[in-house]
């Protein structure tokens, strides 16, 4: 595992978020990201992500979900069991839209969230670094990554300027691993230490 | 004069009481961390020995065959399938509240979502068993699923309605599922977060999948909810109509209808928002959530109720106009002798139905009984008895006496053991609800969060100042 050093801003204000988002991005400080308790609107755009293809993902696992569906039915009434019910002939399309239907909406619902669990790294046991515990509750936390170029004690004070209500120094492990939450495998969390860049 | 209004006055604030965040988080989440109360452990204890008298019924009934159930000749579906109607419609309000107000951007969703989409896979639940068990040898319902199997080319009929409805219940259980825990996600991080004991840590750690709030989460978040809104929204109307299909797509007089899609919709989504209101305004009181769930939410639910009582009532008087119309004897046996005629042998049931569901509901047109908590409550009730009684009298009164005269039956009335099995559903759905109420979030934190600021008490105070401004001091004031 290979961590990183970053100067942690905490914020009581989402409006004070995107002032200090944009004094960052023009200071040319690198803004790992923003945890945030409730999702702040324009905050993605704010940090020049990009919009997410989770929903065109989406669509194509309801298309599949579609044609497996007619496919099957097809086959089997038509070519692997042909019976007539109801005087209706093998291949009833009307009859075969509602699970035609249902199927699609499965594929898709159960496809996205699959996605959205594998792109987002999450599953029942994957731990993460926490830069601070009230990002769920209150807080609105800015970790800015250092480099070797980083001044510390600048960049500390520079954030305070910004509204921050506290300002710490962590290094951290920024990828996720497996392990629990009530025994400390976290890696090490260094608060209001100064360490020098490497 | 005041400048402008940054709220419309037809709407008040969704989030009572000068809030903060940290505030919310207290007291949605405290309830989990402390001891659950007498009355908790009182209403637990008769929900789980509802339950076990479930568990008897159904044992009988598995063990000893269907005839332990008094259904008859002509009545082969009883109060089974009349309960698993009901459940199933119970189970709409919940997507219905979560998805469709989402697309149609209803902040009043916030409050009331999480509790509503619970109460939906437990009814769900709670339907599903009634036609496995239905079944009679229930260690045969595989044969339902379309799989490859060693009995040759054998299939089930992907063109009846039945197993329509194996794939649209199994459908909607699965996504209202999907969408409720991934909703859950966050709120569970936010329980881990504040955890004191290891015990909490280690579960709700585990059940919170590792989420950290990261900006590029919430954004798949976000969309990931609003194409599950997208999805379940016609998901919802195809469950309830292709329930319809199983009478309607038959020729039995008082099934054989065009009308029954849009109305067993509109009655689902009307008794699902009364279980809904009897279930809130419990864990309103139990918990202390006046805030959130305030009156304006129990109003705006009152107002969807009404609604759909008028359009069931449309419904019930085009079925007695068509029954005429069509001049159909049979048609106009089920409906003039069977069912409008209180002294038939189940005329009670209708006239239990009408006033129900469509003649009493009409209070809430007024206002002030519409923001009446004792009235709401006990409304709730009286709907849900009443939408029991519009499946019992879709089904018992069509098919008591069918085309032969020969072969018409005596009364119909539930054996214990039929009872039985649908008081244990109301011990499954309860337990699973006191269960809920006490170890998950009950209000979606994080959406509440995300609403106060917009019509919270404290946003209404900062603006009021801004309001009040002439144009010119505004103006001035706010010119960059």
């Amino acid at each position: 595992m290979s961590k990183k050093k970053f100067v942690v801003a905490c914020y009581d204000d989402d409006d004070q978020l995107f002032p200090a988002i944009k004094k960052c991005r023009e200071a040319g400080y690198k803004i790992h990201d923003i945890y945030t308790p409730f999702p702040v609107h324009g905050l993605d755009h704010a940090l020049g992500m990009r919009e997410t293809s989770l929903h065109t993902a989406g669509f194509i696992y309801g298309i599949t979900g579609t044609t497996t569906a007619l496919s099957c039915m097809t086959w089997i009434l038509t070519s692997d069991w042909p019976q007539i019910y109801d005087g209706k002939p093998h291949f009833a399309l009307p009859a075969f839209i509602p699970i035609t239907f249902e199927l699609t909406v499965m594929f898709a619902a159960v496809g996205m969230v699959m996605t959205f669990m594998w792109l987002c790294k999450m599953a029942p046991g994957v731990k993460k670094h926490h830069f601070d515990l009230r990002a769920t509750d209150d807080l609105f936390v800015m970790p800015i990554e250092c480099t070797s170029k980083t001044n510390v004690d600048d960049l500390q004070s520079f954030l305070k300027s910004t509204g921050a209500m506290k300002v710490n120094v962590q290094e951290a492990e920024t990828e996720w691993w497996w392990g629990r939450y009530d025994v400390d495998d976290e890696p090490h969390l260094i608060q209001d230490v100064p360490v020098d860049a490497a | 004069m005041s400048l402008f209004k940054y709220e419309s006055e037809v709407r008040e604030p969704l989030v009572k009481g000068n809030k903060t965040y940290h505030q919310i988080t207290e007291d949605i989440i405290s309830p989990i961390e402390v001891k659950p109360t007498k009355l908790w452990y009182v209403g637990f204890v008769l929900a789980i020995c509802l339950l076990g008298f479930g568990v008897v019924s159904v044992y009988e009934e598995v063990v000893y065959g269907i005839g332990q159930w008094n259904l008859n000749k002509t009545v082969g579906w009883g109060w089974d399938i009349t309960n698993f109607v009901w459940w199933v419609g119970i189970g709409h309000a919940g997507t219905l509240i979560s998805a469709i107000l989402l697309l149609f951007r209803q902040g009043w969703r916030t409050g009331v979502n999480r509790a509503a989409e619970a109460m939906t896979i437990f009814a769900v639940m709670c339907a599903g068993q009634f036609p496995i068990f239905h079944m009679g040898r229930v260690w045969m319902a595989m044969f339902v699923m379309p799989y490859p199997n060693t009995r040759g080319s054998l299939w089930p009929n992907f063109e009846s309605p039945l197993l329509w409805d194996v794939f649209a219940i199994s459908t909607y259980f699965t996504v209202s599922l999907l969408f409720w825990y991934s909703g859950l996600l966050p709120d569970f991080a936010t329980v881990r977060d504040r955890a004191k004991t290891k015990l909490r840590r280690l579960l709700y750690g585990a059940a919170a999948f590792g989420w950290t709030g990261s900006t590029k989460h919430w954004q798949r978040h976000e969309s990931l909810s609003l194409v599950l809104a997208g999805l379940s929204t016609p998901l919802v109307l195809s469950v309830h109509t292709i329930v319809s299909f199983d009478f309607a797509t038959s020729v039995i007089p008082g099934w054989h209808t065009a009308i029954f899609p849009p109305y067993f919709v509109a009655g689902a989504v009307f008794s699902g928002f009364a279980m809904v209101q009897t279930l809130l305004l419990m864990v309103r009181h139990l918990l202390g959530l006046q805030d959130y769930i305030t009156m304006g939410h129990i109003e705006a639910m009152n107002k969807v109720i009404v609604l759909t009582a008028s359009i069931v009532g449309c419904a019930y008087l085009t079925e007695l106009f068509m029954a005429w119309y069509s001049q159909n004897k049979y048609e106009g046996y089920a409906f003039f002798y069977s069912r409008v005629n209180l002294f038939s042998p189940y005329g009670w049931s209708y006239w239990g139905m009408m006033s129900c569901n469509v003649i009493v509901p009409q209070i809430f047109w007024f206002k002030k009984i519409r923001r009446n908590i004792f009235i709401t409550f006990f409304m709730s009730i009286l709907i849900n008895v009443g939408m029991w009684f519009e499946r019992f009298v879709i089904i018992v009164t069509s098919i008591y006496r069918d085309y032969l005269p020969s072969s018409w039956t005596i009364y119909y009335s539930p054996s214990i053991w039929e009872l039985g099995f649908y008081l244990g559903t109301f011990g499954l759905f309860f337990t699973c609800f006191f269960l809920f109420a006490k170890y998950f979030p009950t209000i979606a934190v994080a959406e509440i969060k995300s609403v106060l600021k917009t019509t919270g008490d404290n946003y209404h105070e900062k603006m009021v100042p801004v309001e009040t401004l002439e144009p010119e001091d505004f103006a001035h004031k706010y010119a960059h």
